[in-house]
């Protein structure tokens, strides 16, 4: 009845998961019935669940991330303590719970935390930034995030419903054969991930589709601001990278379940074909998030600056050249591995070719800050934190794509070290300007700039004294991955490591303090304006929050900086601004469609985790189910009238002509 | 869609000496929405290459078991060709009949597609059952499991693709050729279109290349 599902899936003997879990089941709980009580269930249902507004969506996809950048990053603290005790004895951690730990780590941090917050960001911003209502499929734009909510709410079922996958974060077989791994931890992983992975193709769809088809009028192609097409770049990878994931994980499923012999030890199967694969996807993937965070520190770095992108078209150049180098390096994942010499020095020059535009990119930006008038707002102390840590993270990059010093690096803690330099240093820096730069467009409100710069300079600092002992131990010959050591030269790192772990989670607790501290003075924080920055690109030419339907007309594009041309020219000819004739509009209906789909999708992966065979049934004819219904109705649109959508505006013009006035003539 | 030329607006942009084409703004819901299903195909496509891939890696790997051209019956696969092939008419034959809202040729074109498609997947389930039964199914090596489930992949499609027709011509009769209506249409006509495609590159690799091996 139950597949594999009975008591002995809840961890009784095991204190910390359980205790962990009992937290957050009490915290969900507490939150759903305030949420009852108070009755703002209604609310709740009406304008998040079932909003389609792409704002609104974009708003969830970074809430949801900011959730499981918690969860992740209580993983990471446990292992650092681990690693700092764990010196010639067992530490606090059994062997196969540590295990556990890193491998939900990674799934969490990559799929979960950085994925939903780059999403999250492009959704919110990027049909602002092109001066459309909103993105090309709104309710498949709701499907999408939900689905990405059903796989992390499955990674997190497993810590007390069974238990996780003890393979690392892309679960190489044969480690992860039913034979090595007969538990229903690799279950967990790949069902999550091809949960989420539908959603993540449908977002990248949706945009790619966005930017391509849906830009206002006079928005060529060389005037998208840099965002945009770093967000089209990163979503082209997506839509040609994600289908490989689902292929492989859907042939490790294939093998678990059916006995199939895609990556088997025997019957012919070939291990080597799913690292050819899973890394066609992975060094994509890379790109997929830190192409984003290159678009966001451009609008940071330019507007900060007070100027325009140097080298704007170097710029997307250098973004398409990424896009395409990308998807040829991959084998520089497993030199080791004994592919030759030809093919590792092939490999080897093609990884280096990449930091080339990368370096176009970090000269672009100090040559937009040279000579600006700089302001160092939090978003900008992310920007240049951000400069100097990649630039690190990038050489030892380089120097990981030379064959024979892979040799000695590869699985080592340097390689840890590395990724993290990119991808705290690249992605979630980036993640972090973004949410300061947009937080004001989003809410009306400005986040606190004091405690906005202590987070800044906790989680810098933090981020160094982790990550510099992890470089040095790895050079000292300290493998990945351990659960406890012997060799008495590497202990002092771990403890100055752990030591930059907190540091690092003090700059994590300044960030939850600046936005309860915002959100305590949003009165005096508030931004009538929608331009807090003194902004250059569309987003800032509407209010903040911005109204469902974003612009009240579809504004025309003159040039690159749109919103800053619009400002020039609005002071030279005296304030004078035409007023055309408002126009009804149609925006797309709400649907309850992505979060009933996700409801069964989450049915169905828990029944295929457990093997509860008639549930998978109940849970596809469910997810069909709701797609007819959803075909079936008739009004998906519905009518704003002239008159609301001319009051509405109003308002906002009205600021904005006391703002340019202030500013004075040029 | 109309491009026009302003030299007017040149000035205000720096890199532009000349003639500047005006982006002319959003496009319409068809061309959106059949751009988005293109984009869509073309990532299916992409994981239907990495079962091909898989079965590049895998066909010589028969663990002592059979070889392709020991299973292979070009009889069956002639005729689910000629249904697939016929099929993907029929399919274009109904889309005409949406497009002049004609309701009789689309249900008969509909209806011809689905039966040939289920003709496709009678003669396929029946292939994969006879293999079964004589014990090569896709556990015996990583040469069956390849090709069961590259075959298997293109079938589960063709399977979701009669699901989604039946699902079309019901809305046909419950809504008529609405506008909303018709764009599924149009996107269901470039998936089976698709479907036809990728047959053609399973019936090269898979079975005349294993054939003549
Ligand atoms: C200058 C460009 C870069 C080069 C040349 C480079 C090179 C490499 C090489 C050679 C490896 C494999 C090392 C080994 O396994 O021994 C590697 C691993 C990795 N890199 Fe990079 N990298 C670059 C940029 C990035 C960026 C921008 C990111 C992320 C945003 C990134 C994320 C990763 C990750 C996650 C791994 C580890 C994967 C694993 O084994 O779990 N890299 N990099
Ligand atoms: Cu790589």
């Amino acid at each position: 009845m139950l597949g594999k599902l009975d008591w002995s899936a809840i961890p009784f003997d095991q204190p910390i998961p359980l205790v962990a879990g009992a937290v957050v089941l009490v915290a969900i709980l507490g939150v759903l019935i305030w949420v009852v009580v108070k009755g703002h269930l209604p609310y709740l249902w009406s304008e998040w669940i079932t909003s389609v507004d792409h704002k609104r969506i974009g708003v969830m996809y970074i809430l949801l991330a900011s959730v499981m950048l918690l969860r992740g990053g209580s993983d990471a603290i446990m292992m650092r303590i681990q690693q700092a005790v764990a010196y010639q004895s067992q530490g606090y951690l059994p062997p196969e719970h540590y295990n556990q730990i890193f491998s939900a780590h990674g799934t969490i941090m990559i799929f979960f935390v950085a994925m939903p917050f780059v999403i999250g960001l492009m959704n919110l911003i990027v049909p602002l930034q092109l001066g459309v209502r909103d993105v090309a499929f709104p309710t498949l734009n709701s499907v999408g995030f939900w689905l990405t909510a059903t796989g992390a709410l499955l990674v997190n079922l497993s810590l007390v419903v069974g238990e996780f996958a003890r393979t690392g974060w892309l679960a190489f077989p044969p480690l992860s054969e039913l034979s090595y791994s007969p538990g229903v931890g690799v279950d967990y992983y790949a069902w999550s991930l091809q949960i989420s992975g539908v959603g993540t193709l449908v977002a990248g769809i949706n945009l790619v589709t966005t930017v391509l088809k849906l830009r206002t009028k006079g928005m060529n192609y060389l005037r998208m601001p840099m965002f945009c097409w770093t967000t089209l770049a990163s979503n082209l990878l997506i839509v040609a990278a994600f289908p490989i994931l689902t292929a492989t994980l859907a042939m490790l499923l294939l093998d678990r379940y059916l006995g199939f012999h895609f990556f088997t030890n025997e019957a012919g199967g070939n291990v080597m074909m799913f690292m050819n694969l899973i890394w066609a996807w992975g060094h994509p993937e890379v790109y997929i998030l830190v192409l984003p965070a290159f678009g966001i520190f451009s609008e940071v770095v330019s507007t900060f600056s007070g100027k325009g992108l140097f080298g704007y078209r170097s710029m997307v150049l250098a973004t398409m050249a990424i896009c395409v180098i990308s998807f040829m390096v991959w084998l520089h994942h497993f030199f080791t591995m004994g592919a030759g010499p030809d093919v590792n020095a092939i490999f080897g020059i093609a990884s280096m070719i990449i930091a080339v535009p990368t370096g176009v990119k970090i000269y672009n930006w100090l040559f937009t800050m040279y000579g600006g008038r700089i302001r160092f707002a939090t978003p900008m102390l992310w920007a240049v934190g951000f400069m100097v840590t990649f630039i690190v993270g990038g050489l030892t990059g380089v120097l990981l794509a030379v064959p024979p010093a892979d040799f000695m690096l590869h699985n080592s803690m340097f390689l840890v070290a590395h990724f993290h330099n990119v991808i705290i240093g690249g992605v979630l820096f980036g993640a972090f300007a973004g949410f300061e730069y947009w937080f004001p467009k989003a809410f009306g409100f400005r986040l606190d700039e004091r405690w906005g710069k202590l987070a800044f300079w906790f989680t810098f600092l933090g981020f160094f004294i982790t990550f510099i002992p992890l470089y040095i131990a790895g050079m000292l010959g300290m493998t990945r991955r351990m659960q406890h050591y012997d060799v008495a030269a590497w202990r002092p790192w771990m403890i100055v490591a752990a030591i930059g772990m907190a540091v690092l989670t003090i700059g994590v607790i300044c960030q939850i303090v600046q936005l309860v501290v915002s959100i305590r003075n949003r009165e005096s924080l508030r931004d009538r304006t929608g331009d807090p920055w003194d902004g250059r690109s569309l987003e800032w030419a509407t209010s903040s929050p911005p109204p469902v339907f974003n612009f009240a007309f579809n504004p025309d594009v003159r040039g690159e900086d749109a919103y800053w041309d619009m400002k020039v020219h609005a002071q030279q000819q005296s304030l004078e601004r035409d007023r055309p004739e408002y126009q009804d509009i149609e925006m797309p209906r709400n649907s309850p469609t992505g979060f009933v789909c996700a409801f069964f999708a989450t049915v169905m992966g828990f029944a295929l985790i457990w093997h509860i065979w008639w549930m998978v049934i109940l849970g596809g004819i469910g997810a069909f189910a709701t797609f007819v219904v959803f075909a079936w109705r008739d009004h998906d649109e519905y009518v704003i009238p002239a008159q609301e959508v001319a009051a509405i505006d109003r308002i906002n013009l009205e600021e904005r002509r006391s703002l340019v006035s202030m500013a004075g003539p040029v | 869609m109309a491009m026009t030329a302003t030299a007017g607006h040149a000035h205000a942009d720096p890199h532009h000496i000349g003639l500047v084409i005006e982006h002319p703004g959003p496009a319409s819901k068809r061309i959106v929405t059949a751009y988005g299903f293109w984009v869509f195909l073309l990532s299916d496509i992409v994981m239907f290459s990495c079962f091909f891939a898989a079965y590049a890696v895998l066909s010589g790997q028969t663990a002592g078991g059979p070889k392709g051209s020991e299973i292979f019956e070009q009889r069956n696969v002639a005729i689910e060709t000629v249904c697939l092939l016929l099929s993907s008419f029929t399919c274009g034959m109904a889309s005409i009949a949406a497009d002049v809202r004609n309701r009789f040729w689309f249900y008969l074109g509909m209806g011809v597609t689905c039966l040939l498609g289920l003709i496709f997947l009678t003669i396929e389930f029946r292939e994969f059952a006879d293999l079964v039964a004589r014990g090569y199914g896709p556990s015996r090596s990583a040469f069956l499991t390849a090709f069961f489930s590259l075959v298997g992949c293109h079938g589960l499609h063709v399977s979701a693709g009669v699901l989604w027709l039946l699902t079309m011509m019901a809305q046909v009769f419950a809504k008529g050729f609405r506008a909303d209506v018709l764009r599924r249409m149009m996107c269901f006509a470039l998936f089976w279109h698709a479907l036809d495609i990728v047959w053609v590159g399973v019936f090269s690799v898979v079975y005349l290349l294993g054939s003549a091996a």
